[in-house]
Order: structure tokens, then C-alpha cells, then sequence
């Protein structure tokens, strides 16, 4: 559906993305991941023929987007970071006004709005001004005009930036369900998000992509795999060293003052250093009240794929 | 073309959603209904060999508020959807650039003709009351907003200009506003020189707005301003169309 060959853009001064290239393919949902200034926003803005590259190409289902901008862009729904809209249109009059210059032909322009207002539960603003909505409720007309036109691929920037629990879980319910008909590419910072609904994950810094995998095998490839916490009483004891002398245990962090400390070991990828450390306990009398692993998530990935030095 | 009716139609009520509009409307209808008090009151004075529509059309009040209204109207067109970044679900949907360009600009000449309509209503009550005619011919009434219209075509285009420059409708009503006075201050030059027969005199005459006024106001449909300002509307709008376009590449 996306196919992205070498893309580059270079901004007076510095390179946002260098050399990029990446499939999409139909139905999948790909997730887009990076620091801030990491050159999400701009991929996105030139698959959307807002801007063109600096040089490589990129099509979408098969068209160019510089060379057949028009049909490019009539494929796609595209919903812009921070969701810019026309604050003195009322939200019917925006999605029709929408659904008209996409396209959608006359006699099917009610059908539509109305489906995507269901969908994007607009219904008790239909007639507000969108100046008077609040930051959910526009972020919802956002996603509903990239829909309205029954678009192939949504391209969201940040869709739930800005939203509050509720409102996230609602739209992460509502991207996954999106995804049954729709190829989806969307960037955000909430990694547990990503978890929930990509089926493959970009992480992208400094402008390059530096892993394209199924979140699956991202967890398994990293090097620290989550950590383990134990909490114990260990009198005069040096705990850190102790610890850090188990095999498998990449660095220990103490915390906490009094007779109990925590500490929170960060572990090589399949070891399970939990008997050793309980040996270790026993060995040398220390009292213990927790000992837990977490498992590694897509945060620890990202930790370590876009700040080495601190994994 | 039916996505340039559907901008445009956006465009055209875009006016009346925002309380510009309205206040534009307002003062334009104060200023040139007090200008029309005015010239027949003065000719009510004395004789005078001009008609009632004839004075409407070239008192210094009806130039005064003609120059301003073009920043008003023009200066938000593009200022505004580049500071809202409208202009980015704006240009990923389906649309290309001319059609934006062309329907901002009728959008905005069809804010200028329903400016003007209420006008007509002027020489309509001052025949029912006066009964005689307010102008010498019906052509009269025809050269004047006919030259209403190629002036307000002009303008309107350099205002489009204007504000495709720029993000801050301030700016962007401050060039056009400039740009408009000083194009429109180089046919008054013309009376300043005294060299009565210099060539530059009668080629400053050429883009005199008050004299072309003068004549078509009189009836006389003279073509030359009206190749001057087709041609000046579609070198303008043609300009404005490339820095739309090369907008992109300056991201």
C-alpha cells in the first residue's frame, strides 16, 4: 500500500530524514515511533503530498505521490498533528464540505458524514461550532474527515495526543477496528498503544529507521529484557555489589533509605537471575520481601534503540 | 470543476461566517450612502453639468473608501489558513493549486459585487423621489460598474497576492494596502506635473483610475482599461499562483 524508496528531506541547515525506505503493506498497521524531532511528522507530511522530498520517491497503492499527487492523495485519509480546522464551521458543515472536495459523489455526501459521525461518535456536536469543541472532540472530527471518503490508507499523526484516558482507550478501540478495512500508519508516543494495535512497529531516530519489526520481535531482540526487583533488608551489606556479581545482571540501581532497600536490576534477555539471587539472600542472611521480574516492553526497546548510552 | 464550486462555495460563506464581513459592510454602506447625501445636497446648491451618478462614482469619499476596503476583504485568504495550518488538510486533500487560487480569489470578488449592490438602490430611490434620472444613459450606469468591476478584479488579485506572502494577516493587509494606494496615487501624479504636454503626463494618464472613471462613469465604454486590468488581474493572479506553489518547496 505505502512503498517509500530512499526518501530524504533536508531543511535549510539540517536533515530531518535521510534515506528511508519502507513497505507498508494492505491491511497492516503500522506503527511509527521516535523521539520528538525524530522526522515522523515529516515522513508523513510528504506520503500526504504536503511537501516533496528532497530526493528518493514514495508511492501510495501503486501512484506516485509527486508524480500523481491527485490520485495519491484521493486514496488516502490524513489526519495532520494537532488537527488543524476550520474553527468558525459548524462540524456538519465541515465533514460535508469535506466529503464533497474528496469527492464523494452528491447522493452519498449524507450517508457518509453520518456514518463517520456514528463511528467518531459525533452525534451530540453535530451542530457546534468546531472553534467551541474541545481538544477530543476535534481530535475526533480530524478522524473523522480522514475517514469520510472511505479512504484505503489513514496516515494519523498523533491521533490521541492530547486526550484523556478514556478518550485513548476509545480511539485505540476505534484504530483497531479501523484496521479490519484500512491499511493504518500512525505515529505516536504511547508505547503500550503501539503494543495493543500495530502489527509492525518503525522506530525511527535522527531521521533514520533504525528497527522495522512485529513488536513480537522487537521484545526478543534486545539486549536487556525488563528487570527484576527485590526488596530486602540487608543490614550493613554492600547490596549492589553483591548483585551486580550475578551472572546475567547488566547494572543495579538502589533506592530507598532505612533498614529496606529496592533495587532494580536490569537483566540480559533470557536469564532468569531470580535463584541466584534468592541463593544470595540466603547465603548472607539478608531479609526478603519482594523479588519480581517485569517482563520487557516496547518502552525498553525504544530506551535502547534511540538512547544506547543509557540501556 | 465541481472541487472549485465546492471551495468556492466554501470560500464565499467563509465571508459571512466571521464578523468582518458584516463590519465591512456596514462602514462601506455608511460611507457611500453619507457621499451620496452629499453630492446632491452640494448640487442641490447650485447648476452643475454633471448627473447625480456621475458625482457618486468620482468624489474624493467614494475613492477614500473604495482603496480601503480591499485589504479587509483579501487580507485574510491565505494569511489565515497558513497561521491555522488549515492549509494542510487543505492541500492533502485531492485539490490543486490553481483551483485553491482561483476560487479564493471569486470568492472574494463576489464578496465585492454584493458590496456594491445595495448601491444600485441609491439611483433607484432618488428617481422614485426626485423623479428625473439619475445619470444621462443607461450606459452611464453599465461603464461605471463595469470599470467597478475590472478595478475591483485588479485589486482584489493584488490582495490575493498580498496575503499569499505571508502568515499574519496584519502584514499581508499592510502590503496590499500599500501596493493599491501607490498604483492607484500614480494616476493623481498626473496633476502634479507641470509640463503640460509631456508624454510622461499622458502615459501616467493611461493608469489613472479617476480619469478612466471619469469616462466610463460618462458612458463612454473604452476598452483600453479594460485590457489593462484583465491582463494586470491574470499577471497577478498567475504570480500569486506560483508562490502557492513553490510554498511547498520553501517548508
Amino acid at each position: 500500500m505505502i512503498k517509500v524508496e530512499n526518501l530524504t528531506k533536508r531543511y535549510a541547515g539540517h536533515t530531518a530524514i535521510r534515506d528511508l525506505s519502507f513497505e507498508v503493506g494492505k491491511g497492516e498497521i503500522m506503527g511509527f515511533l521516535g523521539p520528538n524531532g525524530a522526522g515522523k511528522s515529516t515522513t508523513m507530511r510528504i506520503l500526504s503530498s504536503f511537501m516533496p522530498p528532497t530526493s528518493g520517491r514514495a508511492s501510495i497503492a501503486g501512484f506516485d505521490i509527486f508524480e500523481q499527487s491527485l490520485q495519491a492523495r484521493a486514496r488516502l485519509g490524513y489526519m495532520p498533528e494537532n488537527v488543524p480546522l476550520y474553527n468558525d464551521m459548524r462540524v456538519n458543515e465541515y465533514l460535508n464540505y469535506r466529503a464533497a472536495l474528496k469527492g464523494v459523489p452528491h447522493r452519498r455526501i449524507a450517508e457518509r458524514v453520518g456514518d463517520v459521525k456514528e463511528l467518531c461518535g459525533l452525534r451530540e456536536v453535530e451542530k457546534k461550532l468546531i472553534g467551541t469543541l474541545s481538544k477530543g472532540y476535534r481530535q475526533r472530527v480530524g478522524l473523522a474527515d480522514a475517514l469520510v471518503h472511505e479512504p484505503e490508507l489513514l496516515i494519523l499523526d498523533e491521533p490521541t495526543i492530547g486526550l484523556d484516558p478514556n478518550q485513548i482507550r476509545q480511539v485505540r478501540e476505534l484504530i483497531r477496528n479501523l484496521g479490519k478495512q484500512h491499511t493504518i500508519l500512525l505515529s505516536t508516543h504511547i508505547l503500550p498503544e503501539v503494543e495493543m494495535t500495530c502489527s509492525r512497529v518503525i522506530i525511527i531516530n535522527r531521521g533514520r529507521i533504525e528497527a522495522c519489526d512485529t513488536p513480537e520481535n522487537l521484545l526478543g531482540q534486545i539486549r536487556t529484557a525488563g528487570g527484576v526487583t527485590v526488596e530486602a533488608r540487608i543490614g550493613a551489606d554492600d547490596g549492589v555489589e553483591a548483585l551486580k556479581k550475578i551472572r546475567g545482571v547488566r547494572d543495579v540501581v538502589a533506592d530507598g533509605d532505612g533498614e529496606w532497600k529496592v533495587f532494580t536490576l536490569r537483566v540480559e534477555a533470557e536469564i532468569d537471575v531470580r535463584e541466584e539471587v534468592y541463593r544470595l539472600a540466603a547465603q548472607r542472611g539478608w531479609t526478603l520481601r519482594e523479588l519480581s521480574q517485569r517482563r520487557a516492553t516496547l518502552e525498553d526497546v525504544f530506551v535502547e534503540i534511540t538512547h544506547p548510552d543509557v540501556a | 470543476m465541481r472541487k472549485f464550486f465546492v471551495l468556492l462555495s466554501r470560500e464565499i460563506r467563509s465571508y459571512f461566517y466571521s464578523p468582518i464581513a458584516y463590519v465591512v459592510l456596514v462602514f462601506f454602506l455608511v460611507v457611500s450612502g453619507v457621499d451620496f447625501y452629499f453630492q446632491i445636497s452640494f448640487m442641490n446648491q447650485r447648476p452643475v453639468s454633471y448627473s447625480v451618478q456621475e458625482a457618486f462614482f468620482n468624489s474624493v469619499f467614494f475613492w477614500f473608501a473604495f482603496v480601503l476596503i480591499f485589504p479587509l476583504i483579501t487580507m485574510r485568504l491565505f494569511a489565515e489558513e497558513f497561521k491555522l495550518g488549515t492549509i494542510e488538510p487543505l492541500m492533502t486533500a485531492p485539490v490543486r493549486d490553481w483551483q485553491v487560487v482561483l476560487a479564493k480569489f471569486f470568492g472574494a470578488l463576489f464578496f465585492y459585487i454584493v458590496l456594491w449592490v445595495p448601491t444600485l438602490l441609491f439611483f433607484a430611490l432618488f428617481q422614485a423621489i426626485a423623479h428625473q434620472p439619475a445619470a444621462n444613459s443607461t450606459g452611464a450606469y453599465f461603464g461605471a460598474y463595469l470599470m467597478l468591476l475590472l478595478l475591483g478584479m485588479f485589486y482584489i488579485a493584488i490582495g490575493c497576492f498580498a496575503s499569499v506572502l505571508t502568515k499574519n494577516q496584519i502584514v499581508a493587509a499592510i502590503i496590499s494596502f500599500c501596493t493599491i494606494t501607490l498604483l492607484f496615487f500614480l494616476g493623481l501624479v498626473q496633476f502634479i506635473l507641470l509640463d503640460v504636454s509631456s508624454t510622461t503626463r499622458q502615459l501616467l494618464g493611461y493608469f489613472s483610475a479617476i480619469e478612466q472613471m471619469g469616462t466610463l462613469s460618462r458612458g463612454e465604454i473604452d476598452t483600453r482599461p479594460m485590457v489593462l486590468y484583465i491582463s494586470g488581474t491574470i499577471l497577478v493572479l498567475a504570480l500569486t499562483h506560483q508562490i502557492f506553489q513553490s510554498r511547498k518547496w520553501r517548508l
